[in-house]
């Protein structure tokens, strides 16, 4: 604190803040730069060292019909989930904030609570119930599970971006002729698209990534591709397993970076600048 | 709202529903069809009564104000009238139509809101053409409709810009234009004019004025400010607490407020109680709480002895006039010098604050000058021990 050095401790300060972001931000991401690096590595085993560059591990990956056969189903489940919990969530939201009605408090609570219990406990919670009536583990119960999952996530972007709406903005189209319908397609969606698209990317990536529930509820036989990568695991740590979760990781990764991107340039186009 | 003959509309919480079927009465016949009118309306939020007894007729092209403090219930008339509350018992007619059971976008009425609510992501064409789409007129004739109202709101050529490109004082006129282009049944003003700053609210306020007058269009207006009230409308509706207080032209609620509200809200008058001491012919000698005699016109012979509480507006005081009936003495206060006129705050005795608001020549009487407030017999308004005006 000597007044005449007024600069070197700040310098010293602002090294060591340096100093510790970094090794934050290494610790972080080491692992990703590792998976990805050694997806390239020519080495018949999944570790280090390098031995050398190779796409071996893609191609053999592109040959491998369980991996293939995960992707597919874990596409698939993704995109449902992802286009019907949206779809709730809207509904959900809409609801929630433009409506008063007794037990809206509850309602709005329970809705988030499936986020805040633990994953395993939905899960065996799931299985249990549909013992209890009676029905196999199928592909529409997993959907289903997914669903449950995503949609807290879902219902709080909505609802947030709702509460951001001006109910004027409905009042005054209604106001000028239009009927509640279309209100909600030319005024209120619109301006919730931002939000909308979130749901979308977040709730695809969630069911996508999703491995500890997806456990207890897939139908015998069926991978997703984060369960295909743990059965593969369990033989031993593969390259291919390294090409497989640098895949994952282009995708969940990806599409939420490409959504914000579209958005941006989206809101940027209309503000005409 | 009804001829100079048969003002002084005195509704009183009690009897505002009466008094305003009055009004509807004497509305009809000259005019016919009144644009819109309130027949006993009450609203109730839950247990809360937001308006009670609420009668009213407006006339075909008039601008109506509904004046009052926040909470009066004004914005939940305002918005009963757009059909986006529900009325709790009563009717609501729109040119002759009752409209109670007609959803909102089928009531063909304009609605101007605070914070203007153009729609962000639609260009000033597209706001302004989005009644006319739905009212199925064609392509070309929206072209040129949105055109003349973008004209008539001096914003001509601004068809392309976002609302976000806009000044505020923009924006709301964009809204206007969007209110009045398919030429509404009745124009709902929701205080429009409370968002924007002081130099620009005057301007909005003249030109709102003189469009309305332009088009013809029936005009109701909501606000907590008397100076755009009084300069704006055609008759004033002042309303407290859910009820009507006066109904009349700005003139009659300026001067002569019929109750303690109303003169308390328009311009602040200055309320002296004190009781008659004698009737000397059509003047009544008062004693002021304040411990002076005053000599005031009185509308009817009074008891002696009534309470009665003598209102004098501000600008009907002057300080130290020679000859004036009333010479109430006193020291300064406070002043507020306001260039070519000042306001004194002058204590005048057992605690008694008067505001007087003179044309000053010069520089203002400073603080802690003894003075003489004076006024005159008339132009004193008389109010009873309720309140009330004595007429």
């Amino acid at each position: 604190m000597r007044a005449d050095h007024p600069d070197r401790e700040g310098r010293w300060a602002w090294r060591l803040t340096g100093a510790i972001t970094l090794c934050v931000y290494v610790f972080m991401f080491a692992p990703i730069i590792a998976t990805v690096v050694l997806s390239f590595n020519a080495s018949m085993f999944g570790g280090f060292p390098l031995t050398g560059f190779s796409l071996r591990w893609y191609e053999k990956l592109l040959t491998n019909e369980p991996v293939l056969d995960a992707f597919r189903t874990s596409m698939w489940i993704a995109l449902v989930t992802a286009t019907v919990t949206t779809l709730l969530g809207i509904m959900a939201a809409l609801a929630l904030v433009r409506f008063e009605f007794r037990g809206k408090q509850a309602i709005n609570t329970l809705v988030i609570l499936p986020a805040l219990v633990p994953e395993t406990i939905l899960g065996v919670g799931l299985l249990v119930m549909i013992k209890a009536v009676d029905q196999p583990r199928s592909m529409a119960l997993l959907v289903l599970g997914h669903i449950l999952l995503t949609l807290p996530y879902v219902v709080l972007i909505v609802q947030a971006r709702m509460v951001g709406i001006k109910r004027s903005y409905e009042e005054a189209a209604l106001s000028l002729g239009a009927p509640r319908v279309s209100t909600f397609r030319e005024i209120t969606l619109p301006l919730l698209i931002p939000a909308v698209l979130a749901s979308i990317l977040l709730a695809f990536t969630i069911s996508f990534d999703n491995t500890s529930a997806s456990l207890f509820w897939r139908p015998a036989g069926v991978e997703t591709m984060p369960t295909q990568i743990l059965s593969m695991l369990k033989i031993s740590i593969s390259p291919e397993v390294n090409a497989l979760g640098t895949v994952m990781i282009l995708l969940t990764v990806g599409i939420p970076l490409a959504g914000g991107l579209i958005l941006q340039s989206l809101t940027w186009f209309k503000a005409g600048k | 709202m009804h001829d100079d003959n048969s003002h002084d509309q005195q509704p009183r919480p009690a009897s505002a529903g009466a008094a305003g079927d009055q009004l509807a009465q004497s509305e009809r016949q000259p005019t016919g069809m009144p644009a819109v009118e309130f027949r006993d309306i009450d609203i109730f939020y839950g247990k809360f009564a937001a308006v009670r007894d609420f009668s009213l007729a407006i006339r075909k092209g008039s601008f109506v104000t509904l004046l009052g403090p926040s909470g009066c219930g004004k914005t939940t008339i305002l918005r009963s009238i757009a059909g986006l509350v529900d009325i709790s018992s009563g009717q609501i007619s729109i040119g002759g139509k009752r409209v109670d059971d007609i959803p909102i976008y089928k009531r063909n009425i304009g609605l101007v809101f605070q914070n203007y609510a153009l729609f962000p992501h639609k260009n000033v064409f597209d706001n302004v053409a989005f009644g006319l789409k739905y009212r199925n007129v064609p392509k070309p004739e929206i072209v040129r409709r949105v055109k003349k109202a973008l004209d008539m709101v001096r914003l001509p050529g601004s068809e392309t810009k976002l609302p976000s490109q806009l000044s505020g004082g923009q924006q709301q006129r964009i809204a206007l234009a969007r209110a009045i282009v398919f030429e509404p049944e009745v124009l709902l003003l929701d205080e429009p004019l409370s968002a924007l700053d002081a130099n620009m609210r005057e301007d909005m306020r003249v030109e709102i004025k003189k469009i309305q007058r332009e088009t013809g269009i029936t005009a109701i207006f909501v606000t907590h400010d008397q100076e755009e009230a009084l300069s704006m409308s055609d008759h004033i509706v002042v309303m407290n607490a859910g009820l009507i207080e006066q109904i009349g032209s700005p003139a009659q609620v300026y001067d002569q407020p019929a109750t303690a509200f109303v003169a308390n809200f328009l311009g602040k008058a200055n309320m002296l109680p004190g009781s008659v001491t004698v009737m000397d012919g059509k003047m009544a000698m008062i004693a002021l709480a304040s411990g002076h005699v005053v000599k005031v016109a009185a509308p009817k012979a009074l008891a002696t002895g009534s309470a009665v509480t003598v209102v004098v507006r501000p600008q009907k005081l002057t300080v130290g006039t020679a000859g004036a009936a009333n010479r109430l003495a006193g020291r300064i206060v406070s002043t507020s010098y306001l260039g070519g006129n000042a306001v004194y705050e002058i204590d005048i005795g057992a605690g008694t604050l008067v505001r007087a608001n003179t044309l000053i020549d010069g520089q203002p009487l400073r603080e802690g000058e003894a003075v003489d407030v004076c006024f005159g017999p008339l132009g004193c308004v008389l109010l009873d021990a309720q309140g009330l005006r004595i007429a």
